[in-house]
């Protein structure tokens, strides 16, 4: 049976064909749709992790069970991850353990632009590279054969053009995998100095017998055309590639890492010019040249940004340069928060105090645009905590009493609670505000420890903030409703002076989750002065008029945040 | 092979459009690609869709690039004006008239060009209808995405009853008659 799948579909296929019995993740674009299609697989016990060191670890633990496992994060998450995929590196595996982490070239939905085929060189894993559908799902069952066969863990390694396009795939059955006996291994498994000295020895042969076997893998194939021009490529490159250059001779690694040597060479042997054409790092091309052969590309390419067929079509094929995409002309449409989204009165409230504000990476990073423009820094999972922390350090008290860390409640789950906890314990005066609106919203609506729902929607144990930071001896923990501003700031005003730490829960469901009554506003024009303060919370919903303001009763929500702030009461839910 | 861009604003449907799209084209035997926009960008930022179908060239991107696409259809008529660059010169223009400001217009950061239709009208063939207004009459806003749809349809080799099967599949069971409705209202235009 054929069906038209995304890429992330298409693994969660590969893995419920290939007998994965464990999944653990941390949702991440473009990622997330992985875990949450497993989850539609009753044979897979699958799960959301607090972040993606914990999935990992459980994929590991798993795996060493003897149950074909895998863990799903985006390129930054595995540098969460790191610790463990490092030393698992070592260990290897008892069943197979795939990592499936995906890449975000042109940083659609992503802080960075960073490369997962050095990490899995770093840790001298191998590395797959899918260029549509199908091939996620043949590779996922490929990676956990060659994980089982050299004992590894093993990177799928996908990227946006190919995690969230949908091509064709050819659906198979499940194949009935029984689980591995485990037995104790201290030798293997017990990362002491000592035993690990040994592994080191081991992971360097199977490198190299994976280099060896590469060569003839049937993932990396060989398109012979016209032998004046051969690329070497792969992933979504590969697709723009055959697009751009239809008739160039084509070496497709679907093994990005370890490279296969002598097909290269052959390749190389076969062609007249050759370029190695990919997306981000040179990472294939430097270790081409490393090896004396001659190509080029990224002096053509460059590392920023995706690539393209045009781009290739002009850089290598001497057709026009494309024009320009956007003109001056045309105003920008930046993402914005949602109509009713409870973050905005938070956000209003900390500019209207004119705060510091460390945020994080979650929908409330959005309150760093006009007209809120209200962060000064969001760098990782997490990190608004340690750096508002490190700010009062650095500038004593009064700095601290005039800085929040925001962070969302998966956030917090995810990286938030070992910062708080520092703070607690090295004497921190400051203020953490938990904007927790009760899902990890940015990446679609996934459940988290503190919700109270499992990636089934089934009720689980669930996660009471204030408790854990009250058992952390914070004394100040405050819950408030976002959407009482009036409250809000009279709270941040009190729990910003203190001497002592303190945490604000910012409490209000998503709005695309817990919709409200939903009777839109209107402005009476006859009221309104045209001050033009209801402007200033960045609502998509409201648009200035000649004679006052106007509510687009599509967008509205009613949530009633503009009414609040009108000082005039010229605005009112309809029929008030 | 037909190249298909879907641009709006995040939130208006253009997901369900190109599902619809990607799986008219499956069960018809043709090769598909279909590339979406989630994440960061969906949160009421300009998002864009590519669909491309072919029974006859081999298909690989599963994006289309400057002056590739057979049909740009645009929920928003600021986006179908960003959505030119996309458009072969032969190509068609579908476009929803209504208007979605932008953020740096709301704070009057810029400027919502006032002959933002005129431009897009420049490009030659060009379909205009308001969508939203029509999906209201068909029952609910929300609809506006298969009205275009239905215009859409007049330009690809499906007949009326391979559609109705489409939106059949591809719509919750609640909303199937609505947008069978939204769709003929858009097919007869």
């Amino acid at each position: 049976m054929k069906r038209l799948m995304l890429g992330n579909e298409a693994v969660a296929r590969g893995a419920y064909e290939a007998g994965v019995k464990v999944s653990s993740a941390y949702p991440g674009t473009p990622s997330t749709e992985i875990n949450e299609n497993i989850a539609g697989y009753e044979d897979i016990y699958c799960e959301w992790a607090p972040n993606e060191k914990v999935a990992v670890e459980v994929a590991l633990g798993s795996a060493v069970a003897g149950a074909r496992s895998m863990a799903c994060m985006k390129h930054v998450g595995l540098n969460v991850a790191a610790d463990p995929y490092y030393t698992a590196a070592y260990t290897g595996v008892n069943a197979g353990l795939v990592v499936v982490v995906a890449d975000d070239p042109g940083m659609h939905s992503s802080q960075n632009e960073q490369d997962t085929r050095m990490h899995a060189k770093a840790a001298h894993t191998p590395c797959l590279d899918p260029s549509n559908s199908q091939e996620c799902k043949d590779f996922m069952k490929i990676a956990l054969e060659i994980s089982e066969k050299y004992d590894t863990p093993v990177i799928l390694r996908l990227t946006t053009r190919i995690a969230h396009a949908r091509t064709i795939v050819e659906l198979g059955e499940r194949e009935a995998v029984e689980l591995r006996p485990y037995k104790r291994d201290i030798k293997k498994f017990v990362s002491m100095p000592g035993n690990m000295r040994g592994r080191h020895i081991f992971v360097e042969d199977r490198e190299n017998r994976l280099a060896e076997e590469a060569n003839t893998m049937s993932i990396n194939r060989i398109e012979w055309v016209d032998r004046s021009v051969g690329v070497i490529t792969s992933g979504a490159a590969y697709n723009y590639v055959r697009e751009a250059m239809p008739n160039a001779s084509v070496l497709k690694l679907g093994l990005a890492y370890p490279m296969p040597r002598k097909l290269i060479e052959e390749f190389a042997a076969g062609v007249d010019e050759l370029y190695v054409i990919e997306d981000m790092e040179p990472f294939y091309e430097e270790t081409i040249k490393s090896w004396g052969i001659k190509c080029s590309g990224k002096d053509k390419t460059g590392v920023q940004g995706e690539l393209f067929a045009e781009t290739i079509a002009s850089k290598f094929m001497d057709k026009p340069e494309p024009g320009p995409m956007e003109t001056q002309s045309i105003p920008v449409r930046p993402p914005v928060l949602c109509p009713g989204c409870p973050h905005r009165g938070l956000y209003y409230i900390l500019g209207k105090l004119k705060l510091t504000v460390c945020s994080d990476i979650g929908c409330y990073t959005l309150g760093a645009l006009p007209p809120l423009s209200g962060v000064d820094t969001c760098v990782c999972m997490g990190a608004s905590i340690g750096m508002a922390h490190g700010m009062e350090k650095a500038r004593g008290k009064e700095q601290a009493k005039n800085t929040v860390a925001v962070l969302g409640d998966s956030t917090f789950c995810h990286s938030g609670i070992t910062g708080l906890l520092n703070m607690m314990y090295n004497r921190s005066v400051g203020t953490v505000i938990i904007a927790d609106n009760s899902i990890t919203g940015m990446t679609g609506h996934q459940h988290n420890p503190s919700t109270g729902f499992d990636i089934h929607g089934n009720v689980a144990p669930q996660l009471n903030l204030e408790k854990l930071c009250e058992a952390m001896g914070i004394e100040h923990v405050v819950v408030v409703d976002p959407y009482d501003v009036k409250k809000l700031e009279a709270v941040l005003r009190e729990e910003t002076s203190r001497d002592e730490l303190s945490v604000i829960i910012s409490r209000r469901p998503c709005a695309l989750i817990v919709k409200q009554p939903n009777i839109p506003f209107v402005c009476d024009k006859d009221k309104c002065k045209k001050c033009g303060m209801c402007m200033k919370i960045g609502c998509p919903a409201i648009r200035k008029t000649a004679d006052g303001v106007e509510v687009d009763p599509t967008q509205c929500v009613g949530c009633g945040l503009c009414s609040t702030i009108c000082p005039f009461g010229a605005l009112n839910a309809k029929g008030e | 092979m037909t190249n298909i861009v879907i641009v709006g604003v995040g939130g208006q449907g253009t997901l369900l459009a190109s599902k619809i799209l990607g799986y008219i084209g499956l069960e018809n035997g043709y090769d598909v690609r279909v590339s979406e926009v989630h994440g960061m960008s969906q949160r009421g930022g300009s998002v864009v869709t590519y669909v491309r179908i072919s029974n006859d060239k081999p298909l690989y991107s599963t994006i289309v690039e400057q002056k590739q696409a057979d049909v740009v259809l645009a929920f928003e008529s600021l986006e179908a004006l960003r959505a030119l660059p996309y458009l072969k010169d032969d190509g068609t223009m579908i476009v929803n008239t209504q208007e979605l400001l932008p953020m740096p217009v709301i704070i009057g950061n810029a400027e919502y060009p006032a002959d933002c239709l005129d431009r897009v009208n420049e490009h030659g063939k060009v379909i205009q209808l308001d969508a939203t207004k029509i999906a209201q009459e068909c029952g609910t806003y929300r609809a506006a995405n298969v009205v275009l749809i239905g215009v859409l349809a007049k330009k690809l080799p499906f007949s009326y009853d391979q559609w109705m099967k489409a939106i059949e599949a591809n719509v919750k069971p609640k909303f199937i008659d609505i947008n069978k409705e939204a769709f003929r209202r858009g097919y007869e235009l």
